[in-house]
């Protein structure tokens, strides 16, 4: 473990962060206080609070905006929470973050984006972040989003994901965005080397006129590589969501992916799986299913007392859980 | 004290869909009274049954292949609406209850075939039926946290109840799962047909309702452990005051039930202690005088 140096960045002129971005970051990071570990906390544009340590640096990119994380080769057991929350009404940004994370590495990365949006322009995220991870590395890669305040302007999020897993190396990557995010196109391309693996889960789930596209695209290089994709999604009332799912099979390899929606409402959802195997050994599946809460389940739990409604919460939340 | 007082229920013999509309989990639904179309071609499924279940008794209902048994049971949970008659509990009319509303007065249903659930673990099943059981005080403490319409979405833990484990566990072994092995794994398709028929079991258990309706708990059951599923019952009908009805086929089944009921074309044929009833049944289908249908397996 190394030691946590702190830095805060332009000392002195630091507001300390209000209820609406305490509880913006409690959602988005699970955060209540400053995090053990490396850290840098964006707020509004920039960047509030950071904190390294001896394997992990965190350095302001100078061509643009944002960050380079580099995680030293041989880092265990250690975390860096990267979240960004935006209060400001009409804020719109672009961030570039990118993660090198060196040969035999075992890190957990979260980050995350929460917007509260009172006004009545647009608050708009848009993020990249690249990866690039050495041979026999495991990182968890944890991305939450989430939305809230009552103004008519919209909470938008676009954020990207590029990742290039090296040999021997596994990737695990959870993306979670539940509430209150009006639109956001999210698109997540990863080329795998020998021997590596990723799995992403994501859980999401849109209300009102909400939109949601997700779209992933994986590379399957190395010989032995393997992909599952697996989303889960609920999207209620008039929301609409897209998820396309693109795996191609370029060596001796294993891809999956699962796309499994319910709807409720007047929601709409189209999956679209495309596997393309272009390898004779490369062993492709791709599953989709739609529809909405089977009525069976809700009788179920009504046998057990609980009302119609509360048996959909309940069903929903096991399945986003 | 359960009644059922001219209890019809009639399909159209097209669709199969009942004469009352398809079944709706709405609560706001309005329980079908719709009569019959003149001129549908319709088949009665349940012809004017009349039968009163007393407290603390043990009843077997046991009949052919389509029969009716299952609709029945189903009529009684409110799953089903039947087409014409009333449904009495407790001197109560519930005919126009709702699944909830009576599994709050009191009533549980295990079903033939369990559903699956995913993203619901085992735990949370039973947390769910001891929660909602009659009398708990969970019950009250769930039910007004949870808002009618706009439930919270994923990460709310409102619609949980906290589960008492060591009572899980209790629940489980009954019926002969390890507790251990069981009580964090999803209610869904890793589960083989057997298991989740005795967590569903278990569920019931977990309830300890005033009457409990059973549909072919054997379905599914191997057969090693089907002395382990006799006994669940004889516990549950000597431990408590609870009534239990159980739709089955097994002879050993019949052969613990206090009374037996034979349902044949949606008609009840004979109802009388098991004594009377189960050797006559025993003599097979040539002899048998229940049945006129030589459909009897």
């Amino acid at each position: 473990m190394g030691v946590t140096a702190k830095i805060s960045i332009k000392k002195g002129l630091i507001k300390p962060m209000d209820e609406i971005q305490k509880t913006l970051l409690e959602q988005v990071a699970g955060l209540h206080e400053m995090p053990a570990g490396a850290y840098n906390i964006r707020a509004n544009g920039k960047s509030t609070d950071r904190a390294t340590t001896a394997h992990i640096d965190i350095v302001t990119k100078t061509d643009k905006q944002g960050i380079d994380i580099v995680i030293k080769p041989g880092t265990k057991k250690e975390s860096v929470h990267i979240p960004v929350v935006l209060s400001e009404s009409g804020l719109t940004e672009m961030v570039y973050n990118d993660f090198y994370v060196g040969d035999d590495c075992d890190v957990t990365i979260v980050a995350g984006c929460g917007i509260h949006n009172s006004g009545d322009a647009d608050s708009r995220h848009d993020g990249i972040h690249t990866f690039y991870i050495g041979k026999n590395s495991h990182v968890k890669y944890v991305e939450k989003h989430y939305g809230s305040g009552d103004g008519k302007g919209g909470r938008i999020m676009n954020p990207e994901t590029r990742v290039e897993v090296g040999e021997n190396s596994f990737m695990e990557m959870e993306t979670v965005q539940i509430k209150g995010v009006d639109s956001t196109k999210r698109l997540t391309s990863a080329k795998l080397a020998e021997n590596a693996r990723i799995i992403v889960t994501e859980k999401l789930m849109t209300h009102g006129t909400q939109t949601a596209e997700t779209c992933f695209q994986v590379d399957l290089d190395g010989e032995g590589s393997s992909a599952n994709i697996i989303s889960r999604s609920v999207a209620r009332d008039e929301s609409n969501q897209i998820f396309l799912s693109k795996i191609n099979g370029n060596h001796r390899c294993k891809g999956h992916s699962e796309c499994d929606g319910i709807i409720m409402d007047s929601a709409k959802i189209s999956a679209i799986p495309e596997i393309t195997a272009n390898h004779p050994d490369a062993e492709l599946i791709h599953e989709a299913a739609i529809g909405k809460i089977a009525g069976e389940q809700i009788v179920k739990l009504m046998t057990l007392g609980l009302t119609e409604a509360e048996a959909e919460a309940q069903i929903v939340n096991g399945f986003l859980k | 004290m359960l009644e059922l007082q001219n209890l019809c229920f009639q399909i159209s013999k097209d669709t199969t869909e009942p004469m009352n509309g398809v079944f709706s989990a709405k609560e706001d639904s309005p329980a079908g009274k719709a009569p019959l179309e003149k001129g549908a071609a319709a088949k009665e499924i349940i012809k004017n049954i009349n039968l009163t279940f007393d407290d603390h008794s043990f009843i077997a209902i046991t009949g052919p292949n389509g029969g009716g048994k299952s609709t029945l049971a189903k009529l009684i949970m409110g799953i089903e609406q039947p087409t014409s008659g009333r449904i009495l509990y407790n001197g109560t009319d519930i005919t126009q209850m709702s699944i909830s509303e009576r599994a709050n007065l009191g009533i549980s249903f295990a079903f033939q075939q369990p559903v699956r659930f995913k993203g619901i673990k085992v735990k949370d099943l039973i947390a769910l039926a001891t929660g909602k059981a009659m009398g708990s005080t969970a019950n009250n403490a769930v039910g007004k946290t949870t808002s009618k319409t706009d439930s919270e979405p994923a990460g709310s833990q409102k619609t949980t109840p906290r589960v008492n484990l060591p009572n899980a566990c209790d629940y489980l072994s009954k019926v002969g799962l390890c507790a251990r092995d069981y009580i964090n794994r999803d209610v869904d398709a890793s589960l083989s047909g057997g298991e989740l028929k005795r967590i569903e079991i278990a569920t019931i258990i977990a309830r300890n309702t005033p009457l409990s309706v059973f549909d072919e708990p054997e379905a599914g059951i191997d057969l090693w452990s089907f002395n382990n599923l006799i006994q669940v019952f004889e516990d549950m009908h000597r431990e408590s005051d609870n009534s239990l009805i159980l739709i089955s086929h097994q002879e050993r089944i019949l052969n613990i039930a206090d009374e037996i009921i034979v349902l044949a074309e949606g008609s009840v044929k004979a109802r009388g202690r098991r004594e009377e009833i189960l050797p006559e049944l025993l003599r097979g289908t040539e002899g048998c005088k229940f049945y006129s249908t030589p459909q009897m397996a």
